[in-house]
């Protein structure tokens, strides 16, 4: 018997994605869940929601080095309610849970912290906006935001410069999670541009590129017959986005969605079959790392490649999360999450 | 034709049950006082294991405060924020039991072997009222609290969460101690920028229980390793005797055709087969003596060292395999020779009637050579000896060096005696009696070793008792303690008791490092209570006026030989350099002590007050002054501690202790007593034809039987005189070597004669009592078989 056992239970809600658990959907258990026709209020809602069962800060990007090495790079923070409330010390029911991760073309680091709530460890506050766990910070206006992590094998201090508006992903921010009607609230900030230091074991490498931070807060996000979920950022050479999401069934079937993002930020969603996505090569462990993507309404039909194969968070809920190559009727680069193939 | 072959080997046993009975019965005493006292270790160690489980204590480095003093919580969040992966942890006492608080999201995997698995809510454990998790014992502790009985739990520990803990400890906001993660970031502040107030303590390679309480169970296992030889050397009589009757059978079977080699793999087969038997028996019986022990084990320990282990006993696997291998192990050594005899035996040899006691005389010339060895060397590590390993070697190559020297020994003084002897009678009897020696030399070695080991571990026990009961009369002067819960009751208490005592004594104390080994510091008040008491080792002139003065440290005797300070040698406490003028002994502390003035310690610790105070009075006085104190300033009785009664449940303690010795002397020397009843039994049948000559030229049955009896507790008594100073370089070798190696301090020995007289006499009783049947039945032997050795010619 060991922490990391118990962990597991501690985040059922997050581990839904990634290991398929049945019987969230069922029930919220006193938590606010997601309506239709979101009213958004900024800075306010950059904060937590206590009242949701789950909720997430997740910031990957792809990154360049001056000898043109490809680098990816993550920065995340979980929240986990076990009752819909706050409060100070240490009984307040909120679980915070940070994922961090550098992938090279040969190596992926990963760093991993748990917090409880109420006690200062950890927390998003939203004017001015912080969100910290230990001394993984991101912080700033969402003009410009700053972003630091540290694990015993690297760590990063970056800057980053919305050149862009924040996205609205499915029906103006509430995305469709299944048939059932399961949803959350969803927006983004996919128009960042980043720059800063990699500490990596060889050294310190300087990187720019461009970062896509997502939100998305809900407490029923998938359906029971939902056992894992395949997600892609897209951001293609001719400036276009791609958000694109593909939730496996256990009757073999699968619910996508995407959302469209021209350069200025004018979006396009797309409910469920619009997007088509085909795993076509596996690593090493069964995780396809290989996919045709089509969304044949925007003439897109292109080859997602991961940059590296072996990009598994070994965290205490393991997933693969990873930088890659497109190409095909587009080109770029982008960011694939894959759970459920544990 | 094996079947035919077994049986004609089997028959051996059916005609001589007694023999079969001496083999079995030797060597399932042996596995059971073996596998016995491996219980009890196995039980206690595993009880270590899990309370260091519970706080990850010797894995991880720790931060605690340098004042010893719990810190804010703040500074938990300070360091995770700077980049150091921490986990706070609380700790304390509740209802008697060991209570710790920790952080399950941030505690290193398997810390805490008590979290919520399977049926676990972690909703429930983390939130509310919380949940405890301890084992059954402890449960009965804590009838008021939400506890789940999980038996790997460490004994007299319950571990919740730190929210929970802190709650019910009344320690909201504080932490007792940081574990580090082995792990750490990259590119984190350094403790000296962010929170200078803390120190870290370096991970220490095993638990500092287990290190402590090696001692103890050295002396357990090397009991048990004695018990055993003692078996071994009844299996061995045995079977050489065996074999030495069935040459006879061999040589038949041989001459029928039978292979050599079949012969010694059945004989083999047959003797693992009983070792099997006896290995099992003794296993339980075993069981039987460690479920009686562990309790008294327990408590020794508990009191000794703080130590809590469980006082009933889990069947594990590890021991009871290990007692069947070593019953095994034991019979292949002493079938050994045997086998190999039989090996190198002509094919039609004839079974020689003083076969035993001829070659027993060729064995006696190599243990001759062995014992000198093993001898030597013990003289040499008498002078060069440290550490546990080596007093370990020291005691085994004395024991056996001993132990195989003495017959030899005894041989010499039986001749002496002979050449001295005036009468035929007398000369006959020494004469018969060095006859006899071979045959009894082995039961003889056990009751040597049996002896030494009880006059060692007796005056080593003793020796501590007395050094201790000493010390405890010097260190609890004062005739009251009294433990208050804050300074505002210290105040009512200083208050209150000034008129009415001889004097106020404040026992102040701080944990801090001294040349990296964890000390209390004490901050002691100059009065005459610690001047006319303490004992020095070792001291320089005035070392009380200038430790009172402010400018000296007294160290006790652990820490001086843990760090290697010594006199003159100076220490720095908070940065401030003291020359050390004193070291005291400390018995029975298991860290390290210096004591300062209470002006300079104040000065150093700011921020700790007085809160335990010894009070000198009239002791008759006592019983008023308690009731007076609570009417007067509230504080009950339950928060004072009489002198008279620390002392009486100091000196319980020991009474354990010997409890555990005396039932381990008791058994030793049964067995030993039991190996000479079996070699009597078995040399009686065979000394007939050497009787009956005795008999023929006049001496009655009677008077053959008193000599024989006689003769028993002679060689008893002579083994008895060896088995003395043996004793005592055993209980030097304990107390010098064995136990500054494990506790860090020399015990001064003391010498109990009226105990080894007393054992001495227990000695000759069971030497008596294991000859008074084989005399009796010589002294009944039909004339008719005395006659037939005449007409039987050999």
């Amino acid at each position: 018997m060991n922490v990391k056992a118990i962990l597991l239970t501690l985040f059922l809600p997050i581990t839904a994605f990634a290991q398929g658990f049945a019987g969230l959907g069922t029930d919220a258990d006193g938590f606010s869940v997601p309506q239709p026709d979101p009213q958004f209020a900024f800075p306010a809602d950059h904060g937590a929601h206590p009242d949701y069962r789950i909720e997430w800060w997740y910031l990957t990007a792809n990154l360049t080095a001056a000898d043109g090495t490809p680098y990816g790079l993550q920065w995340t923070l979980f929240r986990s309610a076990l009752a819909p409330e706050t409060g100070e010390g240490w009984t307040a029911p909120q679980l915070w849970m940070g994922h961090a991760a550098v992938t090279t073309p040969e190596n992926h680091y990963v760093g991993e912290r748990l917090a409880r709530g109420g006690i200062g460890q950890a927390d998003v506050v939203d004017d001015p906006f912080q969100a910290w766990i230990d001394d993984w910070v991101l912080e700033g206006d969402w003009e410009t935001l700053r972003m630091t992590a540290s694990a015993p094998d690297f760590a990063y201090d970056m800057a980053l410069t919305a050149q862009g508006p924040l996205i609205f992903h499915g029906d103006a921010g509430y995305s469709v999670k299944s048939a059932a009607g399961q949803a959350s609230y969803y927006y983004s900030q996919p128009f960042f541009a980043i720059e800063g230091t990699l500490q990596l074991p060889d050294g310190d490498i300087a990187v720019t590129g461009n970062a896509w931070l997502d939100r998305e807060w809900s407490s029923q996000p998938l359906a029971e017959n939902q056992t894992g979920w395949d997600w892609f950022s897209l951001s293609f050479d001719d400036g276009n986005k791609m958000m694109g999401f593909r939730l496996q069934q256990t009757d073999g079937n699968n619910f996508t969605s995407a959302t469209w993002i021209t350069p200025d930020g004018q979006t396009t969603p797309y409910t469920d079959g619009a997007l088509v996505a085909t795993p076509l090569a596996v690593n090493d462990d069964d995780v396809p790392v290989g996919w045709r993507v089509e969304l044949p309404e925007k003439g897109v039909d292109v080859t997602v490649a991961a940059i590296n194969e072996n990009a598994w968070m070994t965290t205490s809920v393991p997933y693969w999360e990873g930088p890659v190559t497109v190409t095909g009727s587009h080109t770029g680069v982008g960011y694939l999450e894959m759970t459920g193939y544990e | 034709m094996t079947r035919a072959t077994l049986q004609a080997l089997l028959s051996h046993w059916w005609r001589n049950p007694l023999q079969l009975f001496t083999l079995l019965a030797g060597l399932a005493l042996a596995t059971a006082l073996w596998s016995g006292v491996q219980a009890v270790n196995a039980e206690a160690r595993a009880s270590y294991d899990a309370a260091a489980a519970t706080l990850g204590e010797g894995q991880y480095d720790r931060l605690v405060r340098q004042d010893g003093q719990p810190m804010a919580q703040d500074t938990y969040i300070t360091l995770r924020r700077a980049g150091w992966l921490v986990s706070p942890v609380v700790q304390g006492r509740l209802e008697g039991v060991r209570l710790v608080g920790v952080e399950p999201l941030t505690a290193p995997g398997g810390i805490g072997p008590v979290m919520p698995t399977e049926g676990g809510d972690i909703a429930t454990f983390l939130l509310g009222e919380g949940q405890l998790f301890a084992n059954a014992e402890t449960a009965v502790e804590l009838p008021d609290l939400n506890v789940v009985i999980t038996p790997e739990a460490a004994p007299g520990t319950a571990v919740t969460d730190i929210g929970v803990a802190q709650r019910l400890l009344e320690k909201t906001g504080q932490i007792d101690s940081l574990i580090v993660l082995p792990n750490q970031p990259i590119g984190r502040a350094e403790l000296r920028v962010i929170a200078p107030d803390l120190t870290l303590q370096p991970a220490q390679g095993g638990s500092d229980i287990g290190r402590l309480t090696d001692s103890f169970h050295l002396n357990l296992t090397a009991f048990g390793l004695l018990s055993f030889a003692v078996g071994i050397f009844i299996v061995n009589g045995a079977i050489g005797l065996a074999f030495e009757q069935r040459r006879p059978v061999v040589r038949t079977l041989r001459a029928l055709g039978l292979p050599l080699r079949q012969v010694i793999i059945l004989m083999g087969a047959e003797l693992m087969i009983f070792a099997l038997i006896a290995g099992v028996i003794g296993v339980a019986l075993g069981y039987v003596i460690a479920a009686l022990l562990l309790p008294d084990v327990a408590a020794t320990l508990r009191g000794l060292y703080g130590a809590d282990v469980s006082g009933t006993l889990q069947l594990r696997p590890a021991w009871w395999l290990s007692g069947l291998a070593i019953a095994l192990g034991g019979t292949a050594i002493a079938a050994s020779g045997a086998l190999y005899q039989i090996s190198q035996m002509p094919l039609l040899a004839a079974a020689q009637p003083r076969a035993l006691a001829m070659a027993a005389g060729r064995r006696a010339a190599i243990h001759g050579v062995f014992a000198t060895i093993l001898l030597g060397i013990a003289a040499v590590m008498m002078f060069t000896a440290n550490g546990l390993i080596g007093g370990f070697i020291l005691l085994a190559s004395l024991l056996i060096g001993a132990a195989l020297a003495l017959p030899l020994f005894l041989d010499r003084l039986l001749a002496g005696a002979s050449v001295i002897a005036k009468s035929v009678t007398a000369q006959w009897f020494w004469a018969d009696t060095r006859q006899q020696l071979p045959g009894l030399s082995l039961a003889l070695m056990a009751l040597l070793l049996a002896m030494s080991a009880n006059v060692g571990v007796s005056t080593m026990v003793s020796s501590f008792r007395l050094t201790f009961t000493d010390f405890l009369d010097q260190r609890l002067a004062s005739e009251l303690y009294v433990r208050t819960e804050n300074e505002t009751q210290s105040a009512a208490l200083v208050a209150f008791a000034a008129p009415r005592t001889d004097a106020i004594l404040p026992i102040q104390s701080a944990d801090t490092q001294v040349a990296g080994q964890p000390t209390e510091v004490y901050g002691t008040r100059d009065h005459g209570t610690y001047r006319d008491n303490w004992v020095f080792l070792q001291q320089a002139d005035n070392a009380w006026d200038t430790t009172f003065g402010g400018q000296t440290v007294l160290i006790n005797e652990q820490l001086s030989r843990r760090a290697g300070l010594n006199v003159g040698d100076e220490i720095s406490l908070q940065g401030t350099p003291f020359a050390i003028a004193g070291v005291y002994g400390d018995y029975g502390n298991p860290i390290g002590q210096a004591v300062i003035g209470e002006g300079i310690f104040a000065t150093l610790h700011p921020a700790i007050t007085p809160q335990n105070f010894g009070l000198r009075m009239d002791p008759d006085s006592v019983p008023d002054f308690l009731a007076e104190l609570e009417a007067a300033t509230g504080i009950p009785p339950s928060q004072s501690v009489n002198q008279a009664s620390i002392k009486a449940i100091s000196l319980s303690i020991f009474e354990r202790t010997f409890t555990v010795t005396t039932a381990l002397n008791v058994l030793t020397l049964a067995v030993a007593g039991f190996a000479i009843l079996m070699s009597l039994l078995t040399l009686a049948s065979m000394r007939i034809p050497q009787l009956a000559p005795a008999w023929a030229v006049g001496m009655t049955r009677s008077q053959i039987g008193k000599l024989e009896l006689l003769r028993a507790v002679l060689l008893a008594l002579l083994t008895a005189v060896v088995a003395l100073p043996l004793g005592l370089a055993l209980s030097w070798v304990l107390l010098a070597v064995v136990n500054v190696a494990a506790f860090g301090w020399q015990l001064p020995m003391y010498l109990f004669p009226m105990d080894y007289v007393r054992l001495g006499l227990f000695a000759l009783l069971a030497a008596a009592l294991a000859a008074l049947w084989p005399a009796r039945r010589l002294a009944r032997t039909p004339p008719a078989d005395l006659l037939k050795v005449f007409s039987n010619e050999r």
